[in-house]
C-alpha cells in the first residue's frame, strides 16, 4: 500500500550499520581483547541508540533505575570519570563517586577490602581506574557485580578504544583496509594497547609509530599476528619509528599524550627533540590523506605530541571523541547491567 | 506446535483502512496528528495507516518509530539486555495528537512504557492508541482507542503479526506457547 501520505520514519541506523546482531554475554569489561567482532558491533549499535537519547530534549531514560554504579578512581582523570558519571546518570543509575585519595585507601586499606566495602554499601557495578595493570581483574574476582575498567596502568582502557572506534566509523564507515596510525608514547599507553585489539578486529591497517625505545614490546606483539595481518585475515599491523612512512596516505592519525611523568627513565633526550621529531604538525600531516581524521585521547600536551593548530583543524575530531565517550559508556553500562543472576522466563513484557 | 491463521492479508488491509478512517473521524481531521509506531512491528503498521490516511485525506502525516527498551519495567529481571532497535521522532510532539501504534495489545505494559518514553519528548495534546489485534489479559488500566480485531485468547497462546516488511508475508497467526500444557 502506498499513498501520498506514506512517509516512512527515517531509519534509525547510525554508523554501526544495520546488521549488528549479537548476544552480549560479558559480565565485566576489563579489556576489549575478549570481544568478538559481533560483540563490538553490538556495542556500536547500542551506542547509536544512546546518541539518539543524547539528542533528545530530556537526555535521561530509566533503564538503570535502582542500580548503584560506584566510580572509584585511583588515578587522576577528568573526561573518563565525568563521562562515566554522566553516562550512568543519563540511564537513571544512582552514582557514588569515590576519590581514592580522600578515602580509606589513603589509610592503607587494601584494594580487596575496598571492593568488599563498596559491595556491602550496595554497588551493583564498579567503574575503576587504577595505576597498576591488572588491578580491575583482582576487583572482578572479589566483586559479585560487574567491573568496568576505566584504565589500568599501561594495560587497557577499553571504553576509550570503543569510543575511538565509534568515532572512526562515524566518519569512515567500514574500517577494513583503512590506514590508522597511532603516533606517540605507545609504551606507556593503555589507550594504544586497547586500540590494537579493536582496530585489528575491525580489519584496519594499523600502524604504530614512535621513537624506537618506546616501541619496545610492540614488535613482538605485532609478530603474534602472523605476517603482520589481523586475526580475521585482513588489515595489517606495522610497527615503525619512521613518521613519514607511517603518515603517508593515512586515513586516521591518533596522537598520544607524551606521559611526561613517566619520562624520567631517560627514554627520550628532551621534550623539544620529541616534538621536533614526532610531534603531529601541519607539515607532517600533509603526508596523510587530505581529509584524514585527527584524534587524541586527551589530555593534550599542545606543542609536544600535537601542534595547537592541528588540534583545532576541521578534521580534528577530538571534542567529538569526548561527546561519543558518553554514548559509548551508556551503551556499556546498559549491556553489562543485563548480565546477572535474574531470569525472566518469557524474556520480555509481551504486549 | 499448531499455528492457526486468524487474519489474512485482505483482512489486515481492510482493518488498517477502517482504523485509518476511525482515527481521522475521532480527530475530526488530520490537523496536528502524528503516528508513532512501537518497535518493531508497530512501525510498519504505523506507516501503512499513514499511507491509508494519505489515500483518503490527501495529506502526508509524519510517522515516527519508538523503541521502549529503556523504559521496560522488567529490565532488572531479564538475564540479557534486549537489543535496542532505535527511536526516531520526526516532529516536536508539543501540542500534537500522538497516535501510538502497535501490532498486539496484551498486558498493556509496553504501552505504559511507550507513554513514559513519549512524555520525555514533549507534552502532546493527547495520546491515543491504535492496535491491529487486541488479545485481552490486561495487567494495567489501559485500553485501545482503535482496534483492528478483537481476539479472545488464553495466556498459553502467542499472537504473531507478520508484515511483508519484517516477515515476508501479511498474516496474523495464533499458536500455543512452547512448553505450555
Amino acid at each position: 500500500m502506498s499513498g501520498p501520505g506514506a512517509t516512512a520514519p527515517a531509519a534509525p541506523v547510525g554508523p554501526s550499520g544495520p546488521d549488528a546482531e549479537a548476544a552480549w554475554t560479558q559480565k565485566h569489561l576489563l579489556d576489549v581483547d575478549v570481544l568478538s567482532a559481533a560483540e563490538i558491533g553490538l556495542v556500536m549499535k547500542t551506542t547509536d541508540a544512546m546518541k539518539e537519547i543524547l539528542a533528545r530534549p530530556i537526555t535521561k531514560v530509566p533503564a538503570l533505575r535502582g542500580r548503584n554504579v560506584t566510580i572509584i578512581f585511583y588515578e587522576a582523570s577528568t573526561r573518563t570519570r565525568v563521562s562515566f558519571e554522566v553516562a550512568a546518570k543519563n540511564l537513571s543509575a544512582d552514582v557514588v563517586n569515590i576519590a581514592a585519595s580522600a578515602s580509606s585507601v589513603s589509610k592503607g586499606e587494601s584494594l580487596v577490602d575496598t571492593i568488599r566495602t563498596i559491595e556491602a554499601l550496595g554497588a551493583h557495578m564498579i567503574v575503576m581506574r587504577h595505576g597498576t595493570s591488572g588491578a580491575p581483574y583482582l576487583a572482578a574476582e572479589v566483586f559479585s557485580g560487574s567491573v568496568l575498567n576505566g584504565g589500568d596502568g599501561w594495560h587497557a582502557h577499553p571504553s576509550q578504544a570503543l569510543l575511538d572506534l565509534y568515532t572512526m566509523r562515524a566518519h569512515l564507515g567500514d574500517l577494513r583496509g583503512r590506514k590508522v596510525v597511532i603516533l606517540g608514547d605507545v609504551l606507556h599507553s593503555r589507550v594504544a594497547r586497547s586500540n590494537v585489539w579493536t582496530l585489528t578486529a575491525m580489519g584496519a591497517d594499523l600502524w604504530i609509530c614512535g621513537p624506537t625505545p618506546i616501541l619496545r614490546g610492540f614488535d613482538a606483539w605485532a609478530a603474534r599476528w602472523a605476517n603482520g595481518r589481523g586475526p580475521n585475515g585482513h588489515g595489517g599491523f606495522t610497527v615503525t619509528s619512521d613518521v613519514d612512512a607511517a603518515l603517508d596516505g593515512a586515513d586516521v592519525v591518533m596522537a598520544l599524550r607524551l606521559q611526561r611523568e613517566r619520562m624520567d627513565a631517560g627514554l627520550l633526550p628532551s621534550l623539544r627533540e620529541y616534538a621536533a621529531r614526532f610531534g603531529l604538525t601541519r607539515e607532517r600531516l600533509a603526508a596523510a590523506k587530505p581529509d584524514a581524521l585527527v584524534m587524541h585521547p586527551g589530555p593534550m600536551n599542545e606543542g609536544v605530541e600535537i601542534a595547537a593548530d592541528v588540534a583545532v583543524l576541521d578534521r580534528s575530531v577530538i571534542t567529538e571523541q569526548v561527546a561519543n565517550g558518553v554514548a559509548v559508556r551508556m551503551a556499556l553500562l546498559y549491556l553489562l547491567s543485563g548480565v546477572h543472576g535474574g531470569w525472566h522466563p518469557e524474556g520480555g513484557i509481551g504486549g | 506446535m499448531d499455528a492457526r491463521q486468524i487474519m489474512t492479508a485482505d483482512e489486515m488491509r481492510r482493518a488498517i483502512v477502517r482504523v485509518s478512517h476511525e482515527i481521522v473521524e475521532r480527530q475530526a481531521g488530520t490537523e496536528g496528528l502524528v503516528l508513532i509506531g512501537i518497535q518493531r512491528r508497530g512501525v510498519p503498521l504505523a506507516t501503512r495507516i499513514a499511507a491509508a490516511i494519505g489515500e483518503h485525506e490527501g495529506v502526508g502525516l509524519p510517522v515516527g518509530a519508538l523503541d521502549i527498551t529503556f523504559y521496560r519495567d522488567d529490565l532488572s529481571l531479564v538475564a540479557q539486555q534486549p537489543i535496542v532497535k532505535g527511536t526516531a521522532i520526526p516532529v516536536d510532539l508539543n501540542d500534537r495528537t500522538v497516535v501510538l501504534v502497535d501490532d498486539v495489545l496484551y498486558t498493556g505494559r509496553t504501552i505504559r512504557a511507550a507513554m513514559d518514553a513519549l512524555v520525555d519528548f514533549g507534552r502532546p495534546r493527547a495520546i491515543r492508541l491504535a492496535v491491529l489485534v487486541d488479545r485481552g489479559h490486561r495487567e494495567l488500566p489501559i485500553r485501545a482507542d482503535h482496534v483492528g480485531k478483537n481476539v479472545p485468547t488464553s495466556r498459553d497462546e502467542l499472537v504473531k503479526v507478520h508484515f511483508v516488511e519484517t516477515d515476508g508475508e501479511d498474516a496474523v497467526w495464533i499458536e500455543r506457547r512452547e512448553g505450555a500444557a
